[in-house]
C-alpha cells in the first residue's frame, strides 16, 4: 500500500476554518458576551453622563471628555477577555483547544486567529456600547465620525494590541490567578487608563502624566478622542499610533511565546 | 515506507521548579531532578499494523504519542510519520494523522455533528461533504440519535465514540489512540474493540497505548513494551508470550505467613522460582497444576490451611512481572 500524496490544505482555508468556529460560537453567546463587557461601560456612562450631570455635580459637556473613553475601554476589555477567558479555560482545564492545534497548519496560525477573533469582538463591544452611551447621555458636543480613517486605524490597533495582550495573560497565567488578574492588571488599568479624564488634563498631577504612559489603555482612549472628538485636547496622534503598534508588536511577541510553551510539552 | 519510525528518540522534562516559601528554606534541587520520559526509543511500525504500546502508568506511552502526534517537543532524535519529520513538518504529519485522546476533549460550544463538521473544515474539507462525512461517522459509531445533542448530554463511552468519529473526520492514513477505553464499562470496551477491528481492517495503521494485558493480547499484531521510556520487549503477542519465564504460574492462599511453605516448594522438581507475599505463595512450575497437592502438604507441615489455589498460563502480565518485577495496573 503506498500512501496517495496529500494535497497541501492553504493555511488561509484553515485559519478561515477556525475563525468561523469562534464566531459560531461567539454569535451565540451574544447576550452574554454583551453583558458581560458593556455592563460596566453602560453603568460608567449611567452615573457620570446621567446622574451626576442631573444632579449638578457635574457640568454637561463632560459626556465629550468620556464618550470616547468608554468606547476605547469597551473595545480593550471585549478584546482581551474574549482571548484571555477561553484560553484559560482550554489551556487549563478541558483541552479542547487540542482539536484546533491538530489541524495541519503551524500553530501559531491558532493563536493568531483567537487575535483576530477578540479583535472582532472588541469591535462589536465598541459598536454596541456608542449608541447606547449616546442614547443614556443626550447629545454629546463635537462629537465626530469625519476621521474614519483614524478612527479604524485605532480600532483596529487597540483592537489586536489588547486581544494579543489577552493571549499573553490567558496562556501566561494560572486559571486559579483569574481573579487576580482582574483585580491587580484589569482594574488599575481601567482607572488610570485616560477613559473617564483626557490625558492633558494630568497636567495638573505631572507625575501621574508620565506614569500612565505604561497603561496601554492610555493609547487607545487617547487615540479614541482624537478620532471621535477632535476638538478636545489629545496626545499627538504620532504618540498614540506609535505606541499602538510597539504594543501590538509586544503582546504579539509575549503572547507567541506564552502559547507555544502551553501548546507544546 | 514506514508508517512510523524514531531514531535513537529521547525525551526529557526539565525538573519542576522548587518555589520557595517564606520561612522555609528552599530544598537543595535533587542532581537529577529531570524525568526522562523516552530514553533512546527505536521503533518502526509497518504500514497497515495494529501496533500496541504497552507498559504502566509513567512509561512513557502518553509522551512517545504526544511526540508522534507533534504535540511535544522532542529532546534528541528524530521521529517520522508516513514519511513527514514531525520536528521539522509538523503541519504535514497532522494532516495524516487522527488522535484519540486519553480524555475526551470535544468542543462544548458546539453539537455532537457540529464537533464533526467544523473539525473536517479545520482539514479543508468542504462543509457539504463536511456533513455528509459526519453523519456516515456518527451513524458508524452507534451515536447518530445523538446528532444535534450537546456533547454534555453523551455518556463517556459515547464521548470517547465522538472522538473517534472526530479523529476520522479528514480520513487520516494513521490513527493513535491513547489508552482509550480507560473508565469505560466492560461493554463500552468491547464495542470499542469492535470498531478499532474495522478500523484496521480497512487498511489504517493504528497505534494504541494500554496498560491492558488483554487488550494488548486481543487486538495488536505488535506490541511494544516499555517501561521508564525504554523497550523492554517487541513482538507479536504470542511470541511475547512464550518468552514469559517459568511457564505456568501458581498461587497458593495461606490461612497465614506462607513462607513457612516457601523452601520447601523450592527443592520441588520442576520449579523454577518461589515467592512467599503475606500469605500467599508465588511459584513458577513447568508442571503446573500437578505441583498443588505437594504445595498443599508443604503448607499443611507447618499447620497452614488452604484458602484459595490460582493458576496462570504463562501471559503478558508474567512476562510483564518478570522484565520489570512489579505489575501492570
Amino acid at each position: 500500500m503506498t500512501v496517495e500524496p496529500l494535497a497541501p490544505v492553504a493555511p488561509s482555508r484553515v485559519f478561515i476554518a477556525i475563525l468561523l468556529r469562534d464566531l459560531t460560537v461567539a454569535r451565540r453567546e451574544l447576550p452574554y458576551f454583551l453583558v458581560r463587557t458593556a455592563l460596566q461601560p453602560i453603568l460608567f456612562v449611567t452615573v457620570f453622563g446621567f446622574l451626576l450631570p442631573r444632579m449638578g455635580l457635574i457640568p454637561h459637556g463632560y459626556s465629550t471628555t468620556m464618550l470616547p473613553g468608554v468606547v476605547a475601554l469597551s473595545l480593550a476589555l471585549s478584546a482581551i477577555q474574549s482571548v484571555a477567558l477561553p484560553m484559560m479555560q482550554d489551556f487549563g482545564f478541558t483541552k479542547e483547544i487540542e482539536d484546533r492545534l491538530l489541524s495541519p497548519v503551524p500553530i501559531h496560525l491558532v493563536a493568531a486567529e483567537k487575535v483576530v477573533g477578540g479583535v472582532l469582538q472588541g469591535i462589536v463591544a465598541a459598536l454596541f456600547v456608542l449608541p447606547v452611551a449616546r442614547l443614556i447621555m443626550g447629545p454629546i458636543p463635537g462629537l465626530s465620525f469625519r476621521n474614519l480613517p483614524l478612527l479604524l486605524a485605532v480600532t483596529i490597533l487597540g483592537g489586536t494590541a489588547f486581544s494579543a495582550m489577552g493571549l499573553y495573560l490567558g496562556t501566561g497565567i494560572a486559571p486559579q490567578q483569574i481573579g487576580l488578574m482582574f483585580s491587580v492588571i484589569v482594574a488599575p488599568m481601567i482607572m488610570f487608563g485616560c477613559t473617564y479624564y483626557p490625558w492633558a488634563g494630568l497636567s495638573h498631577v505631572p507625575v501621574m502624566k508620565w506614569l500612565v504612559l505604561i497603561n496601554p489603555l492610555v493609547y487607545v482612549s487617547e487615540g479614541m478622542r482624537a478620532a471621535l472628538t477632535p476638538g478636545i485636547p489629545h496626545m499627538p496622534l504620532l504618540m498614540i499610533l506609535a505606541a499602538l503598534v510597539l504594543l501590538t508588536a509586544l503582546f504579539m511577541f509575549l503572547g507567541l511565546r506564552a502559547f507555544d510553551k502551553r501548546a507544546m510539552s | 515506507m514506514n508508517a512510523i519510525e524514531t531514531r535513537s528518540l529521547r525525551k526529557v522534562y526539565p525538573a519542576p521548579a522548587i518555589k520557595k516559601r517564606r520561612g522555609v528554606p528552599a530544598p537543595a534541587a535533587p542532581p537529577s531532578a529531570e524525568i526522562v520520559a523516552i530514553d533512546s526509543l527505536d521503533l518502526a511500525v509497518a504500514e497497515g499494523e495494529f501496533f500496541g504500546v504497552l507498559g504502566p502508568n509513567g512509561a512513557g506511552k502518553t509522551t512517545l504519542i504526544g511526540i508522534l502526534t507533534t504535540r511535544v517537543r522532542i529532546t534528541a532524535g528524530e521521529a517520522f510519520v508516513s514519511g513527514a519529520n514531525v520536528t521539522t513538518d509538523p503541519a504535514a504529519v497532522r494532516s495524516r494523522i487522527g488522535v484519540v485522546p486519553q480524555r475526551p476533549n470535544p468542543d462544548r460550544s458546539l453539537s455532537v455533528i457540529e464537533n464533526l463538521v467544523f473539525h473536517a473544515t479545520y482539514f479543508g474539507i468542504g462543509r457539504a461533504e463536511a456533513a455528509r462525512r459526519g453523519e456516515k461517522l456518527l451513524e458508524r459509531m452507534g451515536i447518530a440519535d445523538k446528532m444535534h445533542a450537546k456533547v454534555d448530554q453523551l455518556s463517556g463511552g459515547q464521548q470517547q465514540r465522538l472522538m473517534i468519529a472526530r479523529a476520522l473526520s479528514h480520513d487520516p492514513k494513521v490513527v493513535f489512540l491513547d489508552e482509550p477505553t480507560v473508565g469505560l464499562d466492560p461493554q463500552a470496551r468491547l464495542s470499542l474493540w469492535e470498531i478499532l477491528r474495522e478500523l484496521h481492517d480497512q487498511g489504517r495503521t493504528i497505534v494504541m497505548s494500554t496498560h491492558y494485558m488483554e487488550e494488548a493480547d486481543q487486538l495488536c499484531g505488535r506490541l511494544a513494551i516499555i517501561d521508564q521510556g525504554k523497550l523492554l520487549a517487541l513482538d507479536t503477542p504470542a511470541v511475547l508470550k512464550t518468552k514469559a519465564p517459568g511457564d505456568t504460574l501458581v498461587e497458593v492462599t495461606f490461612d497465614g505467613d506462607a513462607s513457612v511453605a516457601a523452601d520447601a516448594a523450592r527443592a520441588m522438581e520442576g520449579v523454577s522460582s518461589a515467592e512467599a507475599r503475606g500469605p500467599i505463595l508465588r511459584v513458577f512450575s513447568k508442571r503446573g497444576g500437578e505441583l498443588i497437592p505437594s504445595l498443599i502438604n508443604a503448607g499443611e507441615a507447618h499447620g497452614r490451611v488452604v484458602r484459595d489455589i490460582q493458576l496462570s498460563r504463562p501471559s503478558l502480565e508474567t512476562l510483564f512481572i518478570s522484565l520489570t518485577g512489579r505489575k501492570l495496573t
